[in-house]
């Protein structure tokens, strides 16, 4: 493949690779990482692509410091992302949080494998999806999404910037060891200046601006280190100057715009696949490289003559609660596959209205069969 | 006098003194060290409008929301990786550490070791008052043996770092140690950091009259002040491993490392230039 600035034309590229890419499309200028399977191929397509474009490279000496280069990166104007699995996820959660409560800009890719602990490295899992949500200590919301296949490693990487930057929030990618190590054909389209986000920037000068005064939309414009605003900001709880308030009225305040500003734009931010859910009695729900197998599953029911649909789920986070209160008010039932032991199917149980949710665990190491998730929809509906 | 206390202090120009009075205990030494900073910043000619901040927690810590400069309060320890992160994107910021000994050498310890041996351009300037103050005076990183703590109740029973020695160790290419005693070399050696390229590392003694000055029975501030006038014995250019520091003993000062080598920034722009050349 040529090495040139941002790719164009059709490639045979893993998802890890792809995501570089997509990073690099969406203005991703700065990486900082720390080693490990299956991710360890974002970094290197980024320790090789960045010199090449004015960009930087920075191997850190742990997740945590990669997690806190990146914000530090973005508060001096950069676009950043780090990439990781599990292990070094659970490592990043403490400055995940600092990221939200700074309004900080960056994209954190995680290739999950099999867990807990050191679990399976070099195989498929997908037991972070609650810790995307919850990880972090306090009160917040967070934008998290899973791609299905390299193409969307892509596609929903420059999504993944594009919210960072609209929302002032850090994006997590949840991709999985499958959809990361599998080679696809991607198609690189030229991207169009105006189809990517830039952080909204200060109207106001040094001296009228405060850091933490938000917009319409709940999102305060974002001053960069070094432009005279002399700004200060801090992980403590704080007023719109920036300035620490130990108060549980400033805690109210700011903690409730932090997690209202995704919850009230949620439907700018969610996105979903459905296939046939209109009329189906049965829907399945899933997402990553599971939505693949749940497809096909999905397909074969629908050859047995039962009426079954897929919700994919390509925003994981905010849960599409919305969609699934739709779709239960006609379905009867809903079939959720996950390589977990059951968290998404929490979510779609609490917003199906009653109806009964079946979860198809896979404990991880290795992808459903379409048959196991087939017998699965073959058995609820008898 | 009454006209006096009418002028500005010329450091107010640097301070957020709406956010006046601090936290800080009477007596404590950090001010000290802030009014150092900032006349080191001046001293050095410095762009305020171009110096980052960076502090992690603690009572060091809050530095970050006193000065007047773009200034980020982070997490615990993460001051380091944060500032790099700031450097690297922008190398035309001056990146400022400026934090406490628990902070930069205990939970943060590892993020100091490795960007002395990058080599990122920033200045760490690091006040060692060998305790947490902020937390109630618990046993730090750099609490001397012996020394009582309110979690070493019957003295300490674990080495301290030599942090001169660790962060020369690891590569740093300026390191100083003076006390909050020693404000004109102080506020010079800190101007010379914040001067140089490359990683540069300042300890500041200060005294924690509140917490580890109470337990270990050594009075009051102006105690404080006085022992860092009689203990301590300036060796410019001495081996720091000779740097050690005991309980009530002598403290070495002065500037032990003032070294050039390749700085991150500068060994990246030729990286970059050798990958867009074969491309």
């Amino acid at each position: 493949m040529a090495d040139s600035s941002v790719l164009q034309g059709q490639f045979f590229i893993t998802g890890d690779e792809a995501c570089a890419e997509g990073a690099i499309s969406a203005g991703c200028r700065f990486f900082a990482g720390y080693p490990i399977t299956p991710a360890s191929e974002i970094a290197e397509r980024m320790a090789r692509r960045l010199p090449q474009i004015g960009g930087v490279y920075v191997q850190m000496e742990d997740e945590i410091a990669s997690m806190n280069a990146i914000l530090g990166a973005s508060w001096a104007g950069a676009k950043a992302m780090t990439a990781t699995s599990g292990p070094g996820f659970s490592l990043m959660m403490e400055n995940l949080g600092l990221g939200l409560m700074l309004e900080t800009p960056c994209v954190v890719v995680n290739v999950q494998r099999a867990g807990p602990s050191t679990g399976l490295p070099t195989m498929v899992g997908q037991g972070d999806i609650m810790q995307a949500r919850w990880g972090s200590h306090g009160v917040y919301e967070i934008i998290a999404i899973s791609p299905s296949s390299p193409q969307e490693m892509f596609d929903l990487t420059i999504a993944a910037f594009n919210l960072s930057e609209k929302y002032r929030v850090p994006v997590l990618v949840m991709a999985d060891e499958t959809v990361g190590h599998m080679s696809e054909k991607v198609v690189i389209r030229p991207v169009k200046p105006e189809q990517l986000v830039e952080r909204r920037r200060p109207t106001k000068p040094p001296g009228k601006y405060l850091p933490y005064q938000p917009d319409a939309d709940l999102v305060p414009p974002m001053a960069l280190a070094g432009e005279g605003y002399r700004f200060h900001v801090t992980g403590l709880t704080h007023d719109e100057r920036g300035y620490p308030a130990m108060t549980a009225a400033a805690q109210e305040k700011l903690v409730r715009r932090l997690s209202d500003k995704i919850r009230v734009n949620r439907n700018d931010i969610i996105q979903v696949e459905e296939v046939g859910t209109e009329d189906a009695d049965v829907i399945v729900c899933a997402y990553g490289i599971t939505a693949r197998v749940a497809r096909r599953a999905v397909q074969m029911a629908r050859a047995e003559g039962i009426s079954v649909g897929l919700l994919r789920l390509i925003t994981v986070w905010p849960f599409p609660e919305d969609r699934v209160r739709e779709l239960s008010r006609r379905a009867r039932l809903f079939v959720v596959p996950e390589i977990n032991y059951g968290q998404i199917a929490l979510e779609v149980e609490r917003c199906a209205s009653g109806k009964r949710t079946v979860l198809v665990p896979h404990m991880g190491g290795g992808m459903h069969l379409p048959q196991t998730i087939l017998e699965a929809i073959r058995e609820v509906v008898m | 006098m009454e006209a006096g206390r009418e002028q500005q202090n010329p450091v107010d120009a640097y301070l957020r003194v709406d956010r006046m009075p601090s936290i800080w205990c009477a007596g404590c030494g950090i001010g000290t060290s802030v009014g150092c900073f900032i006349r080191a910043i001046e001293r050095a000619k410095l762009d305020a409008d171009k110096i980052a901040l960076v502090s992690g927690i603690g009572c060091s810590g809050r530095f970050a929301g006193y000065v007047r400069l773009d200034s980020f309060h982070t997490t615990h320890g993460r001051a380091i990786p944060f500032a790099s992160g700031l450097v690297l994107a922008n190398p035309e910021l001056k990146v400022v550490v400026f934090s406490g000994d628990g902070d930069l050498a205990a939970i943060g310890g590892n993020h100091l070791i490795h960007a002395a041996r990058r080599n990122i351009d920033m200045t760490v300037i690091c006040v060692n008052n060998f305790n947490y103050g902020m937390t109630g005076g618990q046993l730090g990183p750099t609490t001397p043996l012996d020394a009582r703590t309110s979690t070493s109740p019957y003295g300490n029973y674990e080495p301290p770092f030599n942090l001169p020695r660790l962060v020369a160790a690891a590569g740093a290419t300026f390191v100083a140690r003076w006390t909050v005693f020693h404000l004109r070399q102080l506020e010079r050696c800190m101007a010379e950091a914040l001067a140089r390229p490359g990683f540069n590392f300042v300890e500041v003694i200060a005294h924690c009259p509140t917490v580890y000055g109470r337990l270990n029975k050594q009075g009051q501030g102006v105690d404080g002040l006085r022992y860092f006038k009689e203990k301590s014995v300036i060796k410019n250019g001495a081996d720091p491993a000779e740097a050690d520091i005991v309980l009530d003993g002598p403290i070495m000062l002065g500037k032990f490392v003032d070294i050039q080598r390749p700085s991150f920034c500068g060994n990246y722009q030729q990286v970059c230039a050798k990958a867009q050349k074969s491309k």
